[in-house]
């Protein structure tokens, strides 16, 4: 089959081809998804199906049937699967009786909250001091921003969580996290404590590759050729910090900072739990203690959407502030 | 595991040159030695064995890093702990490794289909957070460490990927590889003289570093339960143990810590040590 | 007599870790109007020296020593406020590369607007007067070019850019570093074209900075010679061409290509490697490739003796046998 002049370019041109691409690595990681839960010994599914059925209503249990494609071949399975998925069947959670779906909307905005906080204070935390550390490279500033990068990195989320836990609660007796968590728009003075520690143990893990990165693009660029145009002109030393210097080094920065948002998301399993936050981190966590693979499989594949889909829109930021790149 | 470069004057000399990665090697030398230990029984205590008399109890001249709520040696515990991380982080590594490196090279070397099939199925595991990734395997497969550490493998063999077929692609490019493709040398040949050492480099640099995230991934899963299971010890799950009691007993919570961030920023200055000698450009970062 | 506007006095600069000389002792004047050539190979220190007076030396590198005075002040020792004050307006500079000497996220018109930005106020005409100094340089579609990114122009509309911005406000001094260098023959010669022009126009001293003898050639009133970070022969253009006295600017002349010359002779070339500036102590630097050298050359350093029509460093210039 050959296409036409015009067929060919158009099908061929880059935001199509990139839209293609996008799509092809969803597929891949549907059924990436798909596989690693099947690893699942013999009739697990099947046989965790017919027993504990729980709670669920007939019609709920028949949905469920379809999203897991009991007793077809494993092909049609994945299909079955991918329709229900598609058109908005998640699955259920046989303990409670709830929809996947609903419960993600409940999980989601929590996580994305979270998520925010923990990328904001880090790129704050990094890009501070990476400059701080890329002023005098070498020097004593500089050893000790790249230390402190070196333990926001080494020491563990959980083990910074469970130190601050302890101190707080146990020894101040302050412990937000405690009561009955609130969103953002039932009681936001609360929702802040609440997502303060926790956005504050992110906000460091976040802060060790943006400090690296800014540090680095930061001693690339001012050695570059143009700052020293830029000072031979007589620019002011401010100007030529924010239009010169740190204009050029955003890219890789916005870059980094869009790849830890995306992580965020996922990886914020462990916070969420130590400091008991419906996120759906958590949810996540407790489908696997509790079997519940349906939420295990809906879940992961919405963090993977979601992570793709903040890949894309750092990728177009990216396009915008370069303009060396052709859109 | 670590390979002393193929150049005259060894990477090894100038990795002499770098401060920091001479104390990242001390400090990973003292984790190996104490894991060892562990692997030989040779503990002060049994790490399993419980004094409930003694229980939290600050660090003392019998139990060095204090005990736990059952009395447990927190030191043999560290120790056992440590040698657990590692066995798992080093199989996973190993694994992964392997795997990646090879798919890479293959990958950038024959091109076309091939290449663009792994880079995608390699996209597609990129796709995930590693926790997450980690978790759900480990929530299919089962937690026994061979287990965790074939989860861990999965979700690090892309970036070994990524890494070996970099090189391959430029090296693959450059003039002088073509004219001896012209001339009729074996892949092989090629593949080895001069593919190779530009491969080697980055692949070392990124075991270390891929390392330190497969302990602290380790660690994670252990802490969520996900891991090695209790009694036995591991460095996370002690730290999920000492939550309750951290306020009483800081020792429970501070020495299983300190074991993983050491051995974590020991890999990580090992692996800048690394990166800065056997780097042609010979930058300090 | 008039007082020179430039005076460069024992300049010396070198490494600052682990100090090497770099450029040993430079001392020459340059008069209001008046045009000054550089000439060395690379390692020589003419870069090093041109851009030592605007103050923008690498990072690792330092004035070691000597003074700079332009209009009474010594650059050497100003103050950063003042030196910046200076920079592209009493004295502008041309860079070697124009490929990299562009801010690449930056329009260009907000780059050039930038210079008036920097010592006076923007105002409604600024745009216009940026637009017309862009004409004069010769690029086309001023209105366009104002909005345009440098990664959208070649090298030589890029260079034009950049000699734009150096003269925007009438410096008094332009320092050009080896501008054309990096481009194509053609596109040199309309380079130097245009900076011939705009020095006659302007009457404006220059300092420009070359390897190239042959393109300096029309350009400039002087010479420096500099050869391993000490300068070896200085005079005017007409004295150096049809009476070079160092053996080293004898070499460097024998080694241009004729047009003339029909003999189908071997080129000319100087034997051995340039010297490394801080290896060369107290001799004559140019003394191992030199076929005039003697003992004496080697045991103590020659001084650079003469009027500014002709002066020479050397104990056995190319006059006496």
């Amino acid at each position: 089959m050959s296409f036409g002049k015009r067929t060919s370019r158009i099908l061929f041109s880059t935001p199509v081809l990139r839209i293609g691409s996008i799509l092809t690595t969803l597929f891949g990681i549907s059924v990436f998804v798909f596989l690693v839960l099947r690893v699942i010994p013999g009739d697990s599914i099947a046989g965790a199906f017919g027993i504990e059925t729980g709670v669920l209503t007939p019609e709920q249990i028949a949905q469920l049937r379809v999203y897991y494609g009991i007793d077809k071949s494993l092909p049609m399975q994945y299909l079955s699967w991918m329709q229900s998925f598609l058109s908005g069947n998640m699955g259920y959670s046989y303990s409670t009786g709830i929809s996947v779906a609903s419960l993600t909307v409940k999980s989601l905005p929590v996580t994305i909250e979270l998520a925010l906080i923990g990328t904001i204070l880090g790129v704050v935390m990094g890009i501070a001091v990476g400059t701080f550390s890329a002023r005098k490279p070498g020097s004593v500033r500089d050893f000790a921003g790249q230390l402190f990068g070196l333990m926001a990195l080494a020491v563990p989320g959980f083990v910074l969580s469970t130190t601050i836990v302890a101190i707080t609660a146990n020894k101040f007796h302050y412990f937000p996290n405690g009561y009955e968590f609130m969103r953002l728009w039932e009681d936001p003075w609360m929702n802040l404590q609440q997502m303060m520690f926790p956005g504050l143990v992110l906000g460091i893990a976040v802060a060790a590759p943006v400090m690296r990165t800014t540090r680095s693009a930061l001693l690339e660029t001012v050695d570059k050729d143009f700052i020293r145009t830029a000072i031979g002109k007589g620019v002011s030393p401010r100007k030529v910090q924010t239009r010169h210097i740190l204009r050029n080094s955003l890219i890789p920065i916005v870059t980094m900072t869009g790849i830890q948002f995306g992580y965020l998301l996922g990886g914020a399993v462990i916070v969420e739990n130590i400091f008991s936050l419906p996120g759906m981190g958590r949810q996540v966590l407790y489908a696997i203690t509790k079997r519940e693979y349906a939420t295990v499989q809906s879940s992961v594949m919405v963090f993977a959407i979601l992570f793709i889909t903040i890949n894309v829109i750092t990728d177009l930021i990216y396009r915008k502030i370069d303009p060396r790149i052709k859109k | 595991m670590k390979r002393n470069s193929l150049k005259p004057k060894g990477g090894l000399y100038y990795y002499m040159q770098s401060t920091s990665g001479i104390v990242g090697a001390l400090l990973l030398l003292f984790m190996v030695i104490v894991s060892i230990c562990a692997v030989f029984g040779w503990l002060p205590h049994d790490p399993l064995e419980q004094n409930v008399e003694f229980a939290m109890q600050g660090p003392s001249t019998t139990f060095w890093f204090g005990t736990d709520e059952f009395g447990r040696d927190i030191f043999s515990r560290s120790l056992d702990g440590m040698r657990r991380s590692l066995t798992v982080s080093i199989s996973a590594v190993s694994i992964a490794g392997t795997l990646g490196v090879t798919l890479g090279i293959l990958s950038g070397y024959l091109g076309r289909w091939f290449d663009q099939l792994i880079v995608r199925l390699s996209d597609v595991i990129f796709a995930f957070p590693a926790i997450l990734l980690a978790l759900a395997i480990v929530s299919a497969l089962g937690n026994s460490w061979y287990q965790t550490s074939l989860a861990i493998a999965v979700v690090y063999t892309p970036i070994f990927i990524r890494v070996a077929r970099g090189p391959v692609l430029t090296v693959k490019e450059m003039d002088y590889v073509k004219v001896t493709r012209i001339l009729g040398f074996s892949s092989l040949r090629i593949l080895r003289k001069h593919i190779l050492p530009n491969v080697t480099a980055p692949i070392v640099v990124q075991v270390a570093l891929s390392l330190s995230w497969a302990i602290l991934t380790e660690s994670g899963l252990s802490f969520l339960g996900l891991g090695t299971q209790p009694p036995n010890a591991s460095l996370g799950l002690m730290v999920s143990e000492a939550q309750p009691i951290a306020a009483f007993a800081w020792w429970a919570l501070f020495f299983p810590s300190a074991f993983i961030t050491i051995v974590v920023v020991g890999l990580n200055l090992v692996g800048d040590g690394l990166r800065d000698a056997l780097d042609p450009a010979r930058r300090s970062s | 007599m008039s007082k020179p506007l430039l005076s460069v006095s024992g300049l010396g600069i070198s490494t600052v870790q682990d100090p090497r000389s770099l450029v040993n002792s430079v001392s020459f004047e340059i008069m209001p109007g008046e045009a000054v050539g550089v000439v060395g190979e690379s390692g020589s220190g003419k870069t090093l020296t041109a851009l030592s007076i605007l103050g923008l030396l690498p990072r690792g590198v330092a004035i070691a020593g000597g003074s700079i005075v332009f209009n009474d002040i010594d650059l050497t020792k100003a103050d950063p406020e003042t030196m910046r004050n200076l920079r592209g307006s009493d004295i502008s500079m041309v860079y070697q590369d124009p490929m990299t000497a562009l801010n690449p996220v930056m329009k260009l018109g907000r780059q050039l607007l930038e210079v008036i930005e920097s010592h006076e106020k923007l105002d409604n005409g600024s745009i216009a007067r940026v637009e017309a100094v862009l004409r004069e340089v010769g690029i086309p579609q001023v209105e366009r070019a104002m909005e345009s990114y440098p990664h959208e122009f070649s090298g030589g509309m890029r260079q034009r850019v950049m000699i734009a911005m150096a003269l925007l406000l009438s410096p008094k001094l332009l320092i050009a570093d080896e501008p054309t260098t990096a481009l194509d023959v053609t596109i040199q010669q309309q380079i130097l074209a245009l900076v011939s022009e705009q020095r006659r126009k302007r009457d404006m001293s220059m300092l420009w900075i070359t390897h190239d003898l042959g393109v300096v050639a029309n350009l400039v009133d002087r010479l420096i010679v500099m050869y391993a970070g000490n300068i070896v022969e200085a005079g005017t253009v007409q004295e150096i061409f049809t009476n070079p006295q160092h053996p080293y600017t004898h070499g460097l002349l024998s080694s241009l290509p004729s047009r003339t010359d029909k003999s189908r002779k071997r080129l000319t070339s100087i034997p051995g490697v340039p010297q490394k500036p801080w290896l060369v102590g107290n001799s004559c630097a140019f003394a191992p490739r030199c076929f005039k050298a003697t003992a004496e050359c080697t045991a103590s350093a020659p001084k650079l003796v003469g009027t500014l029509e002709k002066s020479v460093a050397c104990f056995h210039p190319m006059g006496d046998k």
